[in-house]
């Protein structure tokens, strides 16, 4: 194999698995400081248990996410090195931001977050709370700058500087505000941190879910759930809404993009049908066993059912992106963002008619139903980088010429290993421990019939006794 | 900003360092900790070591990738060289770091002795090659690398592993163990203190010869390690500001002052990241291909309109960054306490 395809896979492979845990770390923020917040204004112990239990989960994803997160940063100088230089003007700069703005907010304050309960005061707990929650949203403001700048580069211009005897070109920056709020970062971020507070209202409703059905915990499960149900409705209506602007602005700056997206071959003289399903052909020019609904697309993207889309046979055949893939993780994104509205309006009714926490399987739905946001968030993140493809950095630099010279395929085999034999180790442990914590539960005993203090002072006394216990040996409390 | 290229490289230059010197600190004395966590008796000991970093060792990694970032940043061509040429080297940190860091996150998650074994094995091994490797990067710095006139690296891993970046990968575990030892008498109290302090007479003794090999090995067969000292006299200084706080650790150690102990030991610290930044000026990369093929701070570096820019986030961003840095170690000061929320 070469290196570029290793390459690509090993990028693949690691950004894959890191952006397992950056949305929820997004999602949880937020639910936190609501959660402490409610216990700062209130004094009540079940928020105070509500938040150590979401503190104790968030950290657990939190350092996955600061673990597999270094391994992003050095990846562009190993890996990519010819990228490195010719962006590094413009590219590098928001990754420093991101650094400085970001990560040390994120990594002092989560310190605190984790092992200053017994050392801060309340007012400084939830000030850390607060600051960690706003640091990992900086993160995501400055990454995605980075990532759409690559999407739709803006405000810079083309240099030929002359290093140690050898012409080197390169882009630099000439406007920094354009480089920041170039034509797709502001609609990138709104999905990304739509998608983030899905996972994390899913995430929430899942492990909810699970102490309904299993009787434990439930006055705060009921009403962890309701909140989080409202979350996931709202951001799962707001998701359409801006994935149909992002899209339309997809087409005005990535054409060829779209294109792939919606399996759109011909440009033809009407209107573009939409598939809503189909196995996309790049030989034969033609989405087969499609369903498609007669000038859709034109309608979508103009308001107007005839006029013509511009479809991938205005481009150059090197200049496709590998349709199949683009096509298949766009639809699944858009799917599963159509279950998400459908299922949380369906909640919502049945809460309204008040059997919501009556249904078994309806709950049991929930469970599981953590998995799709966590695989449309993965999905729709390959639709925007594989329909980017060939470019690195949309129309100036091809993802071929962007490797490292000096880096050889047995190299990137080698730490390709690596990099699996790890990341499984570290998906099996996190799943254990995660599986734990939940199976754990939050410290509150008599949440649900409000009981004395007393009750949870020796409920936390006899946890304390059980520490040690492997999973199968936690306590039932109520 | 008005400044021109050649100065905001230099500035840039001076930042690079201070983060280094943050990293090298900071980080420094919780690699030692690593390095020393085998010497720990018992399950109760390992956790102390263990927690006298927990709350801190995530925050002070931040330094490096904030190092690497600026480095990406404000010298493209550098950063693409280094990085792509110790690919090797860079992918053994990355799984020290990886493991380090999940070892503590595991380790006491669960009580079976075989289980806290395995992850207090990771702990010191993570430890140790990452401060290895740290230091042979600095060793290949000093002598150079082969890299070509197109900027890249021409050598393969074996061309790395010489015995002056050898020499100074030991140096640098010497000293990172030496600045856990001392950093550990300050958190723990009794008779692992007691204990403590004779491994920082130990660490400090391996500390000092290898201190002396490395010294008189640079001075025999690195000549551009001093060259610099001799257009800039005032470089001296900062010897006798390091030869002074050395000579301070054992005084202090003696005399049982741990504070001052501690302090001198990051002076130490912070004295090698300027000689040897000193030594490189201004070159980042040195090749041992020939002349006019090094990367130099002004000829690996961004535009001035991107260093200006940056020198305007790093000087609204440093500030908070010194003062979180601040609240957290004040937060979590004294002695090591294992409670509810520990590793």
């Amino acid at each position: 194999m070469d290196v570029l395809l290793l390459s690509r896979l090993q990028f693949a492979l690691t950004i894959m698995f890191h952006y397992l845990f950056p949305p929820l770390t997004i999602g949880l923020g937020v639910l936190l400081v609501v959660m402490e917040g409610l216990y700062l204004r209130t004094g009540r112990i079940e928020y105070e248990a509500a938040a150590k239990f979401w503190t104790k989960i968030f950290a657990l994803n939190f350092a996955m996410g600061v673990v597999t997160g270094i391994v992003m940063e050095f990846q562009f100088g190993t890996n990519w090195a010819a990228y490195s230089r010719y962006v590094g003007d413009v590219f590098g700069s928001a990754l420093a931001a991101e650094g400085i703005f970001a990560f040390f907010l994120e990594s002092g304050f989560l310190a605190v977050l984790v092992f200053g309960w017994d050392k801060v005061s309340h007012r400084m707990h939830f000030f850390s709370t607060v600051m960690v929650a706003l640091g990992s949203i900086f993160s995501s403001v400055w990454i995605t700058v980075a990532n759409s700048w690559q999407q739709t580069p803006a405000g810079f211009h083309i240099v030929t500087n002359t290093v140690n005897g050898l012409p080197q070109v390169r882009v630099e920056v000439t406007d920094f505000w354009a480089v920041v709020f170039n034509p797709s970062t502001i609609h990138r971020l709104v999905h990304v941190w739509i998608g983030a507070f899905i996972l994390g209202a899913f995430f929430v409703m899942s492990v909810t879910a699970w102490y309904i059905l299993k009787r434990r915990h439930e006055a705060f499960a009921a009403r962890s759930f309701t909140a989080a149900l409202w979350v996931g409705a709202a951001a799962s209506l707001a998701a359409v809404v801006s994935g149909h602007f992002q899209a339309r602005n997809v087409y005005r700056h990535q054409p060829a993009k779209l294109a792939a997206f919606e399996g759109h071959f011909a440009t033809g003289e009407g209107g573009a049908p939409l598939h809503p399903w189909g196995w996309p052909d790049e030989e034969r020019g033609e989405v087969r066993g499609a369903v498609s609904v007669p000038g859709l697309l034109s309608f979508l993207l103009f308001e107007d059912f005839s006029r013509p889309v511009t479809g991938l046979d205005r481009f150059p055949r090197d200049e496709w992106p590998p349709v199949w893939l683009s096509f298949q993780s766009y639809h699944l994104m858009v799917a599963l963002g159509m279950a998400f509205v459908v299922l949380t309006l369906y909640a919502l009714f049945k809460l309204w008619r008040g059997s919501l926490f009556h249904s078994r399987r309806l709950m049991w739905v929930f469970v599981f139903a953590v998995i799709g946001p966590y695989l449309s968030n993965q999905a729709g993140w390959v639709a925007a980088e594989v329909g980017r493809q060939p470019w690195v950095v949309y129309g100036l630099l091809r993802t071929a010429d962007a490797l490292s010279p000096s880096v050889t395929a047995g190299q990137v085999l080698g730490s390709i290993i690596m990099f699996g034999l790890i990341y499984a180790t570290l998906f099996g442990l996190w799943l254990y421990l995660l599986d734990r914590k939940i199976r754990e539960g939050p410290a509150l005993v008599a949440a649900g019939t409000g009981g004395p203090p007393e009750g949870f002072l020796s409920a936390a006394a006899r946890r304390a006794d059980h520490a040690g216990d492997s999973m199968t040996g936690v306590r039932e409390e109520s | 900003m008005d400044l021109s290229h050649e100065t905001l490289c230099l500035i840039w230059f001076v930042l690079l360092v201070v983060l280094l010197t943050g990293y090298a600190i900071l980080d420094g004395f919780d690699l030692g900790v690593g390095i020393l966590h085998p010497l720990a008796r018992d399950d109760r000991e390992r956790r102390i070591l263990m927690n006298s970093i927990g709350p801190l060792w995530d925050g002070n990694e931040v330094w490096l990738v904030t190092f690497g970032g600026a480095m990406f940043a404000a010298f493209p061509n550098a950063y693409a060289t280094i990085f792509s040429g110790f690919y090797t080297a860079f992918m053994a940190l990355l799984f020290a770091l990886i493991f380090r860091a999940i070892s503590m996150e595991f380790r006491s998650k669960w009580t079976s002795p075989a289980w806290r074994r395995t992850w207090d094995a990771c702990f010191f091994v993570g430890s140790t090659l990452a401060t290895l490797l740290f230091g042979v990067a600095v060793g290949n710095a000093m002598i150079g690398i082969p890299v070509g006139a197109d900027m890249e690296f021409k050598g393969s891993l074996t061309d790395l592993l010489g015995p002056y970046p050898l020499l100074t990968g030991l140096f640098a575990v010497a000293m990172f163990a030496m600045h856990g030892a001392i950093y550990l008498h300050l958190k723990t109290e009794g008779a692992l203190q007691e204990r403590v302090r004779g491994w920082m007479w130990h660490s400090f003794g391996l500390f000092l010869v290898l201190y002396m090999l490395t010294t008189i090995y640079t001075l025999a067969k690195v000549p551009r390690a001093t060259a610099n000292f001799e257009h800039h006299p005032w470089a001296w200084l900062i010897v006798l500001a390091n030869v002074l706080a050395i000579a301070n650790i054992p005084r202090s150690i003696y005399l049982d002052r741990p504070g001052q102990a501690f302090i001198s030991s990051c002076l130490t610290i912070a004295a090698f990241t300027f000689l040897f930044s000193i030594a490189l000026f201004p070159n980042l990369v040195t090749s041992n291909l020939g002349d006019g093929l090094d990367l130099t701070i002004y000829n690996a570096a961004s535009s001035a309109r991107t260093l200006g820019i940056m020198l305007i986030i790093a000087i609204i961003g440093m500030p908070f960054v010194l003062a979180y840095t601040a609240v957290i170690y004040w937060v979590f000061r004294g002695k090591v306490q294992i409670g509810e929320h520990s590793y």
